[in-house]
């Protein structure tokens, strides 16, 4: 658990990059400082471990106060992943891995056996150990950096902006695996980042800073979304809030239909004669969805190929959120949203009023617990 | 004209320009490093070393048996002359050597818990050699052409076949003395090249995938 106190940054100069922020940090937890350049988020993340000391009130973890331990040692059992990864060029990925365990005076045969468990668990295979940092891809080096932050087990771990130098498909892989990560390892995480639906997606507790150093709401994501404290807040976080807050509501329950399919390679007769309203849904021999086909296009087509499918509508999982479920049905050519299970395989279709009753209903029972 | 005396001139000029160097290196490391660490030293201390590589190195030859109490014909004069030159060379490949780290090496040394002398010595230096190797080869060169002028005050080094021919008006002589000056500068050129290189085998992988 971090706490601050009252924490207060005030340069020589008369700028103040931090106001008097009080947060409390859970443990176990992924808490993500979001807000403008220049509102402090960074200085605060820094202050943890002591890369920028505080010019007032106190940082405590699990209820010793920072200032009281030594900051390299300190920082040695904090983990902390950099912007761009940081990695040190002239040292081996194993060696960047391996370094916090060998300033701990680890045997370097046992700080390179635990880089490579290490590697393995981020991903990284491991012929790309003895690699440096210059011969990999971005998304590779951020995931050493990762790595490196893990070397001696930290139960706290700063990551300031770390996907954000990466480009957006990398960055979402990132992002998924960084949460899968953090389900197994439970670490008491603070993340930094200016990007609203990065700290929405990531964060169980967001903590939205201003210009000024000053602390606007701490939130989790849903709540964030459905009651911005104040103006800044609302802008900051953004438009299509009531949309975006459908993420956090589960699909589980939404009444589905039983849809008539075709597999690919079915005769074009029979496909023809399934059809609903000129449409059929072909699948594969797994039973997943690939695309929805207009029976009318099969003109002078013996069979149902691939290339004949209308691919447009987005598929979503039972498993998943509202707004999967919603989007399926308003980007269905057929307005029958497609529902899958977690294997991908076809459950049934739902209409988005249907979709829109059970976000109704939702609120509803939102409503009476509060 | 003697080949053994030949060789033994060839050894003086060898070690008269090698030890300044690695003097001003031992020298230089610290200080680029107090230029880099106070910005405010950086421009005086740049100065003032600049400034030494001004002064004609035979009137340093002259003044130094007087300030530093030494004979003449003493080479202590010879590698303190150019021990200040090549400070004044490698003070300034330090200082930009060490500054061109980038920031996110060194804010990543300082999180990952590394105290300020080990951050300095095994992240900051290494990473700085590149520009530090490429300093140091001007500075050997410019130590091999320096030190014939020690030649006009007597001191035996590679200079002496160069006073030699001219006072013979004789050119065997002038002749070997530039080919070995110009040897001894690309072995030297070569040895620190091959050093650099040792030490920075993750500039050779650059882009090797």
């Amino acid at each position: 658990m971090i706490e601050f106190d009252a924490v207060t940054k005030r340069y020589p100069d008369g700028t103040v990059a931090v106001d008097s922020v009080d947060l409390h940090v859970p443990s176990g937890k992924i808490t993500v400082l979001v807000g403008p350049s220049g509102c402090g988020k960074t200085t605060s993340l820094r202050m943890i471990n002591r890369m920028v000391e505080p010019t007032g009130g106190r940082i405590l973890i699990d209820g010793t106060d920072t200032n009281t331990s030594d900051p390299a040692t300190l920082r040695r059992g904090i983990g902390y992943v950099i912007q761009h990864a940081g990695l040190f060029p002239h040292r081996t990925v194993v060696d960047n891995v391996a370094t916090v365990p060998i300033l701990l005076g680890w045997r370097r045969k046992k700080a390179r056996q635990r880089a490579m468990e290490l590697l393995e668990l981020v991903g990284l295979p491991p012929e790309l150990s003895d690699r440096y940092p210059s011969q990999l891809s971005g998304g590779q080096q951020q995931r050493v950096g990762v790595a490196r932050a893990l070397g001696a087990d930290p139960p706290i771990m700063l990551m300031d902006e770390p996907f954000s130098a990466v480009d957006p498909v990398v960055r979402e892989s990132l992002q998924d695996e960084f949460l899968r990560l953090q389900q197994d390892l439970g670490k008491t995480i603070v993340f930094v980042t200016h990007d609203i639906d990065e700290a929405i997606k990531l964060g169980d507790q967001v903590a939205v800073f201003q210009a000024g150093g000053h602390l606007a709401q701490v939130a989790t994501p849903p709540d964030l979304l459905a009651d911005p404290a104040d103006d800044f807040v609302a802008g900051f976080v953004g438009k299509d809030r009531g949309y975006r807050a459908l993420s956090f509501t589960p699909a589980d329950g939404l009444p589905l239909e039983k849809e008539p399919t075709v597999e690919v390679g079915a005769d074009a007769e029979v496909a023809r004669r399934t059809s609903v309203e000129g449409w059929v849904l072909v699948l594969d021999d797994a039973r997943r969805p690939q695309g929805w086909l207009d029976v009318s296009r099969l003109t002078g087509e013996d069979e149902v190929t691939p290339t004949v499918l209308h691919r447009g509508g987005t598929v979503a999982s039972a498993t998943g959120s509202l707004r999967g479920a919603l989007d399926a049905a308003l980007s269905s050519p057929t307005g029958r949203g497609v529902i899958v299970d977690d294997i991908g395989a076809l459950l049934g279709t739902v209409r988005p009023a249907q979709v829109l009753v059970q976000i109704e209903n939702a609120a509803a029972e939102a409503e009476a617990r509060h | 004209m003697d080949w053994l005396e030949v060789v033994v001139l060839f050894l003086q000029h060898l070690w008269l320009s090698v030890v300044p160097l690695l003097l001003g290196l031992a020298v230089a490391i610290p200080l680029g490093w107090l230029a880099r660490r106070y910005r405010r030293l950086y421009a005086p201390m740049l100065g003032v070393t600049g400034l030494a590589y001004t002064i004609p190195s035979l009137a340093l030859f002259v003044a130094l048996p007087v300030i530093l109490g030494t004979q003449i014909l003493s080479p202590v004069n010879v590698v303190v002359a150019l021990t200040i030159y090549t400070l004044a060379l490698l003070v300034r490949t330090v200082a930009d050597g060490l500054g061109a780290v980038p920031d996110d090496v060194r804010q990543a040394a300082l999180a990952m818990g590394y105290r300020p002398l080990p951050r300095f010595l095994r992240v900051e230096l290494p990473v700085a050699v590149p520009v530090i190797g490429a300093g140091l080869r001007v500075a050997a060169v410019s130590n091999v052409s320096l030190v014939t002028v020690s030649a006009l005050l007597g001191v035996p080094q590679l200079g002496a076949l160069f006073v030699d021919g001219l006072n013979r008006a004789y050119l065997a002589p002038l002749i070997t003395g530039i080919v070995l000056c110009v040897v001894l500068a690309l072995l030297l050129d070569g040895l620190i090249l091959l050093g650099t290189r040792a030490l920075t085998p993750w500039q050779r992988e650059r882009g090797a995938t």
